[in-house]
């Protein structure tokens, strides 16, 4: 008889500072990808995460730290069977998400930027701004495996 | 902000008067790296007068919101030149990204180089 051996991994919680150098997104992408593999996430779930990670990271390092390597970032994620959830706060001066204009609306098709924040809310299913704009947190479900 | 070193980026081959760009890199991030991309594509256009590009993007499997800005410049630079931008061989990944953002509606995408080689 074959016998079926499904390794459960316990959640994850990771709660780290990191410094305003860009590499260290990538170094965090790859941590929270082998996180979500491990829990079972499937290609289109992880490549929405890693999308939405890259986006949130870059806007607090760049438009919130103003790229100073002085200024920290406060990464904290949980990874569990279900959900990805993560909470990033830098230390710049915040904003309003809805002075954001909506990018796909024909006058600002155009526009070079502002796509982002867009992409953030189409691939996570939960987002919210805190404090003065500051802190962003996320929360993605692990799709069922008919929609992978 | 550390530097990085100058590397091809890019493959570029002239195919009758139609220059065909492949990229090197898996994923087109970060801001540095997106910006020497940017300009190695704008000097072709600016510099040595290419009108037709077909961007191949068969090697890219993840690309972020500021290489579609620099895509977006891109289409109006050679928009304003009398030029034409292509892009072909996406993903299905990445062409969610350009159907959510409706970019799709605003660039042309086709299947495959040859497609794009007989649609300037």
């Amino acid at each position: 008889m074959r016998v079926l051996r499904v390794r459960i991994m316990p959640p994850l919680t990771v709660d780290e500072t990191l410094p305003t150098v860009l590499s260290e997104v990538r170094r965090v992408q790859s941590d929270i990808k082998d996180g979500l593999q491990a829990q079972g996430f499937g290609e289109r779930d992880m490549f929405h995460v890693e999308l939405a990670m890259e986006e949130a990271l870059v806007n607090a390092m760049k438009h919130g730290n103003q790229l100073d390597e002085d200024k920290l970032v406060l990464l904290k994620y949980t990874i569990t069977p279900d959900v990805f959830e993560v909470r990033i706060e830098d230390q710049g001066s915040g904003f309003n998400p809805d002075d954001v204009p909506d990018p796909t609306m024909p006058e600002n098709l155009e526009r070079a930027c502002g796509r982002g924040l867009y992409m953030i809310r189409s691939f996570m299913n939960d987002v919210t701004y805190l404090g003065k704009g500051n802190i962003i947190t996320m929360r993605k479900v692990k799709s069922p495996p008919e929609e992978e | 902000m550390s530097s990085q070193p100058r590397r091809q980026r890019l493959v570029v081959e002239d195919i009758g008067d139609v220059t065909v760009v492949n990229f090197v890199d898996k994923k087109i991030l970060d801001e540095q790296n997106i910006q020497m991309i940017g300009d190695d594509l704008f000097r072709l256009v600016d510099e040595l007068g290419r009108r037709k590009l077909l961007l191949n993007f068969s090697n890219v499997e993840f690309m972020s919101s500021a290489a579609l800005g620099k895509l977006i410049r891109l289409h109006q630079r050679l928009t304003q030149v009398q030029g034409k931008l292509i892009l072909c061989n996406i993903s299905k990944t990445i062409m969610e990204i350009f159907v959510l953002t409706k970019l799709d509606k605003m660039l042309k995408i086709v299947k495959d180089e040859a497609t794009g080689l007989n649609s300037f």
